[in-house]
């Protein structure tokens, strides 16, 4: 049997972390870079006697959310106790969301290889994050900053076939909780976690195969490493006739391997119930319609938009899509200058390589829309030549000057007056008057020479066109 | 006017015109609690700021000062509510060390109502218990015959006003645990309506069951108190948005047109005869007043105790998963022999740290929420707890105010009961039901047994409707009300 007779199987089960400034049961703030401990409360401490208080901002946010997700938003959604000791687990129970969260049955597209694909969203549910345990020789340190901190865990449905797909559905769910501004979706410091569920089948057998769960992903690029892998190792299981057990195993990105977690941290009997502490969330129809209302555009539908609207080919559409800041800087320079091509293709190319170089994100750009849109309608008025546009790009970058300002103040004006160069065509024939005879006498490969000895007298701003048509007609004589 | 037995309305009266200031009241409380409680047990904690709050209540006064409907009224808080400087310990030896630096929103109103805090009672472990025995800081003992309980779980509340060591105090009833030990103390004792009173800063037992809620010498007293703690706190979701009415400015000792159901089941043999004549002797009191009884039924009343004890068991075993010896409370010491690991710690710390009978209740919870137990125990009780509370309702379409026993007998001696769970736990088959659908309840006193121990009735309403429990109380309390200190304390 070959790898090409099986077929993985993969779910994500994703973990944002919502920016509301406070915790999702109390009134603890949620920033970061403080003091250890310092972010709590006796309500997140789960002191005795203290209660739970729903945080308004958390429901609209995971609103917000399900409904970009093409989710179904209950009516009534419960808040259910998980219980497990764990030191960082302040109350012993993880309060969470069961068989009734506020989101259900949604699904997202995305593009991958010249194609929309879709995934079916099977719910997305509220809960409190735990702390952070920092294991350190015989003891172990326990910050609290972080527990209560509300997450959204967005479960897909067993759609994806790849580690293509995956990681891909992954960056698309990301990009939809940047656009809704509800989540930061840094997978590096944890504010979006990524657990993949794998398992494999023969193609065509209907029964799913026993699953494991992948965890301790922190980029997109492990999501595909680590699925890839696990995909593998369990063929091989099937190939050799090895049993596959239902476990959760973690990623290793410098071995780029799984290994299984020890079974006893997860033989878990979470006797969820409903919590009495908190009542039914219950969502009247005005706030969804509202909610609904102030929805962005999507980045899909942005991106088809963009192709549509702007003529722009797919791939540029999708690059520039990819990030709300992006795509809305995208959007001004376009209209501004008129020049929609033009604009992505200063966006794709200057614009996100000094961004990379200088690692700052497009928010934090030097140049505003208008000033770039300035520079790609002053090319088209050839005011300046495309070659001198890129050297007041980058002075735009450095000193966030508009352009008409750096071109003047550099005298970097394109010369388009006849006249003039004509004089400077006058001018470098006369000192080159051997030159003159010998292109007349047929040494047409001299013209160029000509050319350079003009753009140089005119220090290149002299306008490259109207150069060849004046030299051309002058060296006839 | 003996300060120790006065009712709360007039001590506050006599404080707040000065005919008495409220640190001579706080010293003579403290003394007849200093005298008494090596006996009784009642107070686990005194509160060594009482006289000072006192003293700053009286200069308050003197300047004229505009001050709450408790000034200068020396109350005690059940050891369950957290009192912010103040020791606060459940019962239990995994709280023994527990300051809290927060205070229950009941203390919170108490204190800006002007009550003086005298100090924390005693009582059953994590209110686990219906005789105040399974405290880790020994039993509490009945003020009218010192080798009887005094109820519980809040027996050291109950204990603590009987013994005129405060003029009121506060309890919380989970199934019976302010009814009961009021009964064998022959105090009032009110159940409020569940959500009306907030839970915030009250270590939780059984949080859809636990309401807090007071101990009185008068019917009156305990809707003074109420009144004052009652109402919609922001941080707990859980109490009810409706208006607090004043139910002691609005009592009506006149009973004419009310119906008072006697459920028959509430009539059985298990009720032992002196207790059924105290009930009669209270349905007598209200009949002469002018109100009409009705037999009515609650069929499922059997079902009352067993699904309490999986509901309130099931909610304990999570409410109580936070005692791990991580962030405060008691810790094993581990400084001879290291845990292991995790398990270890766990299971050191918790088993040292919790009483028998608790345990046997994190069990029975966590068994009753097991997977492939859930459906058959947790959450089919949860279906009869609805369909109960659907008999009560049908019950309040035909009267207004329920009239029942408290318990089946009187109180029982120290030792009798504590080996035999399930006879203790059959204590609760009248109380449990109140807390299982959330209606508001009382228990006021309607004499004594022929070994002079005090019997309380129990009143029922409707949600919402505790204003039929202190107009029929206080009809109740005309004829039946018990003046005087125990004869043990004089």
């Amino acid at each position: 049997m070959s790898y090409n007779d099986w077929e993985a199987v993969i779910g994500l089960e994703i973990h944002a972390q919502l920016l509301t400034e406070s915790k999702i049961f109390s009134a603890d703030s949620t920033t970061f870079g403080g003091a250890d401990n310092e972010n709590v409360t006796p309500v997140s401490l789960g002191m005795p006697g203290t209660l739970p208080v729903v945080n308004r901002k958390v429901i609209e946010f995971a609103v917000r959310t399900g409904l970009a997700l093409n989710c179904n938003i209950r009516e009534k959604s419960v808040f259910a106790r998980k219980n497990y000791f764990y030191p960082d687990l302040p109350k012993g129970y993880q309060i969470s969301q069961f068989d009734e969260p506020i989101c259900e049955r949604g699904h997202v597209e995305y593009f991958l290889d010249g194609e929309i694909r879709k995934v079916n969203i099977e719910r997305a549910h509220l809960e409190e994050d735990a702390g952070k345990s920092i294991h350190s020789g015989d003891f172990t340190l326990i910050n609290l900053n972080r527990a209560g901190v509300a997450l959204l865990e967005i479960v897909s449905a067993p759609d994806m076939r790849t580690p293509q797909e995956a990681a891909e559905y992954a960056r698309t769910v990301r990009r939809i909780l940047r656009y809704l501004n509800v989540c930061d979706g840094n997978l590096e410091e944890g504010s979006m976690r990524c657990d993949c569920n794998v398992s494999v089948r023969k193609k065509g057998d209907p029964k799913l195969g026993t699953k494991v769960e992948l965890k301790n992903i922190n980029s997109f690029r492990f999501v595909e490493k680590a699925v890839e892998y696990e995909i593998q190792r369990q063929i091989d299981c099937k190939e050799t006739g090895e049993k596959i057990t239902q476990e959760t195993r973690l990623y290793d990105a410098t071995k780029n391997r799984t290994f299984a977690m020890r079974s006893k941290e997860e033989a878990h009997d979470y006797r969820y119930f409903p919590d009495p502490d908190l009542l039914p969330v219950r969502l009247d129809p005005a706030f969804l319609t509202k909610v609904r209302g102030e929805l962005p555009e999507l980045p899909l539908a942005r991106a088809q938009r963009f192709q549509t609207a702007f003529g722009l080919p797919a791939y540029d559409s999708f690059v520039l899509t990819a990030e709300k800041s992006l795509a809305d800087y995208f959007e001004i320079v376009a209209k501004a200058s008129n020049n929609p091509k033009a604009a992505s293709n200063w966006i794709m190319g200057e614009m996100l390589r000094e961004l990379n170089e200088a690692r700052l994100d497009m928010e934090k750009t030097p140049i505003s829309a208008q000033h770039l849109a300035d520079l790609i309608l002053m090319i088209d008025s050839k005011e300046i030549s495309g070659k001198m546009a890129k050297d007041v790009f980058l002075e735009m970058w450095k000193t966030s000057k508009p352009p008409k300002d750096i071109v003047k103040s550099k005298g970097m004006a394109q010369i388009t007056d006849t006249s003039a160069i004509e004089k400077i065509v006058d001018e470098v024939m006369a000192a080159n008057e051997p030159a003159v005879a010998d292109y007349r006498g047929g040494k047409i490969k001299l013209f160029g020479f000509f050319v350079g000895q003009v753009m140089k007298a005119s220090k290149g701003q002299a306008n490259p066109e109207m150069v060849n048509q004046i030299l051309q007609s002058k060296l006839k004589g | 006017m003996n300060v120790l037995t006065t009712s709360l309305k007039n001590l506050a009266a006599a404080i707040s015109s000065k005919k008495v200031s409220a640190r001579e009241v706080t010293e003579k409380f403290l003394g007849q609690s200093e005298k008494w409680n090596k006996k009784l047990n009642a107070y686990i904690t005194m509160n060594d700021q009482a006289l000072e709050t006192a003293t700053k209540i009286d200069q308050r006064i003197a300047k004229g000062e505009k001050v709450g409907p408790l000034a200068g009224v020396p109350l005690a808080i059940k050891d369950m509510l957290c009192t912010k400087g103040l020791r606060t310990t459940a019962g239990s030896k995994i709280l023994h060390n527990f300051v809290p630096p927060y205070s229950a929103t009941v203390v919170e109103r108490l204190e800006k109502s002007g009550a003086i805090t005298l100090g924390k009672t005693n009582q059953d472990e994590f209110a686990m218990g219906s005789s105040t025995e399974t405290s880790h800081f020994g039993i509490s003992r009945n003020p009218w015959n010192l080798d009887y309980v005094p109820g519980g779980s809040s027996g050291g509340s109950a204990a603590a006003v009987a013994a005129g060591m405060a003029t009121a105090s506060i309890g919380t009833d989970t199934g019976g645990s302010i009814r009961q030990p009021a009964s064998f103390c022959g105090i009032v004792g009110v159940k409020p309506t569940y959500g009306r009173v907030s839970r915030y800063g009250i270590v939780a037992f059984a949080s859809s069951l636990d309401q807090a809620g007071p101990f009185s010498r008068t019917v009156e007293d305990s809707a003074l108190v109420l009144e004052s703690i009652c109402g919609h706190d922001e941080r707990d979701s859980t109490t009810a948005k409706v208006p607090v009415p004043q139910w002691s400015a609005s009592i009506n000792k006149s009973l004419k047109g009310l119906k008072v159901g006697l459920p028959k089941e509430y009539f059985s043999d298990q009720l032992e005869p002196e207790t059924r004549k105290a009930v009669d002797r209270a349905i007598d009191a209200v009949k002469k007043a002018g109100a009409e009884t009705v037999e009515v039924s609650i069929p499922l009343t059997e079902m009352a105790v067993p699904i309490y004890y999986l509901i309130a068991t099931s909610e304990a075993s999570s409410n109580l998963a936070r005692y791990d010896g991580v962030r405060f409370g008691h810790r094993a010491d581990f400084s001879k022999h290291p845990a292991e690991d995790l398990a270890e710690f766990y299971c050191r710390t918790r088993g040292e740290g919790f009483g028998s009978e608790v345990k046997r209740r994190i069990i029975l919870g966590t068994y009753a929420l097991s997977s492939g137990y859930y459906d058959a125990y947790y959450k089919k009780a949860c279906q009869v707890r609805r369909l109960l509370r659907q008999q009560f309702l049908d019950v309040f379409s035909k009267c207004q105010v329920v009239i029942s026993p408290v318990t089946t007998s009187p109180a029982f001696k120290i030792g009798d009961r504590i080996l035999d769970p399930l006879q203790m736990y059959l204590n609760d088959i009248y109380t449990t039901s109140a807390n299982l659908t959330g209606i508001p309840g009382m228990s006021v006193p309607a004499g004594f047994s022929t070994k002079g121990l005090p019997i309380g009735v129990q009143l029922l309403s409707a949600h919402f409707q505790e204003q039929h429990l202190f107009n029929v109380g206080s009809v109740i309390e005309e004829s039946l009300a018990i003046k005087e200190l125990p004869s043990v304390l004089q």
